[in-house]
């Protein structure tokens, strides 16, 4: 387990003396959500009704802009393959990658989403319910894409077919965390969308740890 | 490999010995004109009970006929996204190459199906939904399965060295196994436009026999006709792949 701490601590480090690389991906998030008002128009009603699409759209596509170097830099200087012939189990390794980029990318992204929120003019329980939504459902994010990100790493076109690949396994996370929002802002129970966020979430640790591990090997073959 | 020689030298038949690109070549090659000949005798019964021998329905009138081809194209990408999913894990487990030609041959058909089943799905809803597309639940995960199968076929498709491609598609491929089971409950899950389902194996289907005769009979039509389709398919990457081996430069179809 110190091993997990230890790459999750390595993985911050080296963002926090490179920030821009994840001050980017959070720029984006804040960009694209802001187009939105811009392009429709500032009816607000029409925007509270589309904030907590926009908002998880926004999400998705920037946690895919910050899987790109996830494993790439890794890959290329050899550290990959260093840590796949450690003792240390590797899943448990490719796990503490996963989370430190949850921690960097996604973490970030809660935290921002009720400064969007406002500007879409959501009320309190909703912003409340969109956190709550974001936490369950950004480490998914991360777990699903880490493995669209081992099985392009290195390939040709690897970025635009990251999203091919990932973005329809996103669709389920969309789809309840969304709905989990827009439930709150018509005054309906949330707990249903919560519950099937949360079995996802525990499917994808359950599984997308090994699957991601079992790519890289591919990769570094 | 020890289970293979014990089980060639008894008196069974070796399914094991199938799996050399070698050996399923010629048996393909064999199988190929039955699958095709099945294929086109369920399509005729087939069309002509959709056609001439089901009855008009009482609230869609002749316009649900096109239900013949939409529902068996449906099961049929699922069928096949499933039977993708199998061979890529046997490909996985065994380490077989012929396994992972099998997933590669199957998902162009596949992607086929799923498309031909939003396109007659389209065309079914327009007269009787007065809409083109609904973002009903159904639909939308027959486009996710379309999608899934364009992306196993594009990761296939920009990885150069065939085993790693073989390998990392098939790992796509069981992460997405997971969203089939999902189209098929999202009948019960998400409560919408679209019908229930009205074909199940609890209770009596809601359909009169002949229009479930058709449907079953055309199912056959589409499941012959992937069959015979992949065979043809897994031939071509077979000779593709194994062009520098000596059986396939020996081939009598070749040197002519």
């Amino acid at each position: 387990m110190n091993a997990f701490f230890a790459i999750i601590h390595r993985e911050v480090l080296l963002v926090l003396r490179r920030k821009s690389e994840a001050l980017t991906v959070l720029f984006f998030f804040l960009i694209v959500t802001s187009l939105f008002p811009l392009g429709i128009g500032a009816d607000v009603a029409l925007l509270r009704k589309i904030a907590p699409g926009v908002i998880w759209v926004a999400a998705l596509l920037s946690t895919i802009l910050g899987l790109q170097r996830l494993f790439a830099s890794d890959y290329a200087d050899g550290t990959l393959e260093q840590m796949a012939l450690s003792p240390t189990p590797f899943v448990l390794l490719v796990g503490g990658k996963i989370t430190a980029h949850w921690l960097l990318c996604g973490l970030p992204l809660v935290f921002l989403a009720p400064f969007i929120g406002i500007q879409f003019d959501l009320d309190l329980e909703t912003l409340r319910t969109l956190i709550l939504a974001l936490l369950l459902g950004t480490p998914i994010l991360s777990l699903i894409g880490a493995i669209g990100a081992a099985l392009t790493l290195g390939v040709r076109g690897g970025g635009v077919l990251l999203s091919l690949l990932v973005l329809p396994l996103y669709i389920p996370v969309l789809i309840f965390g969304a709905g989990a929002v827009f439930a709150t802002s018509a005054g309906l129970d949330v707990g249903g969308h919560f519950s099937l966020l949360a079995a996802l979430l525990v499917l994808a640790i359950a599984f997308a740890p090994w699957a991601t591990t079992a790519a890289l090997r591919i990769a570094i073959e | 490999m020890n289970i293979m020689h014990s089980s060639s030298s008894g008196r069974y038949l070796n399914w094991f010995s199938f799996s050399s690109p070698a050996t399923f070549y010629p048996l393909a090659a064999r199988l190929t004109p039955f699958f095709w000949g099945l294929s086109i005798l369920f399509g005729i019964v087939g069309l002509w009970i959709s056609f001439f021998v089901a009855p008009a329905d009482a609230v869609q009138g002749d316009g649900y006929r096109i239900i013949f081809i939409h529902v068996p194209a449906s099961w049929m990408s699922m069928v096949i996204y499933m039977a993708m999913a199998m061979w890529a894990a046997l490909g996985l487990i065994f380490n077989t190459r012929l396994s992972a030609m099998m997933a590669q041959a199957l998902a162009p058909t596949g992607a086929l199906m799923a498309f031909l089943s939003l396109w007659t799905g389209a065309f079914w809803g327009k007269p009787m939904w007065g809409a083109w597309w609904v973002w009903d639940a159904r639909l939308t995960s027959e486009l996710i399965l379309l999608f899934l199968f364009l992306g196993f076929m594009a990761l296939q498709a920009s990885i150069d060295d065939p085993r790693r491609a073989d390998k990392a598609g098939a790992i796509l491929a069981l992460v997405g196994v997971v969203n089939v089971p999902i189209i098929y409950f999202s009948v019960t899950w998400w409560n919408t436009l679209h019908q229930g389902a009205s074909v199940s194996m609890s209770k009596a289907p809601a359909m009169a026999h002949t229009m479930l005769w058709g449907m079953l009979l055309m199912t056959m039509c589409f499941w012959m006709y992937t069959i015979a389709l992949a065979l043809m398919r897994v031939r071509a990457i077979i000779l593709e792949r194994e062009s520098h081996s000596d059986w396939v430069k020996t081939l009598k179809e070749l040197r002519a």
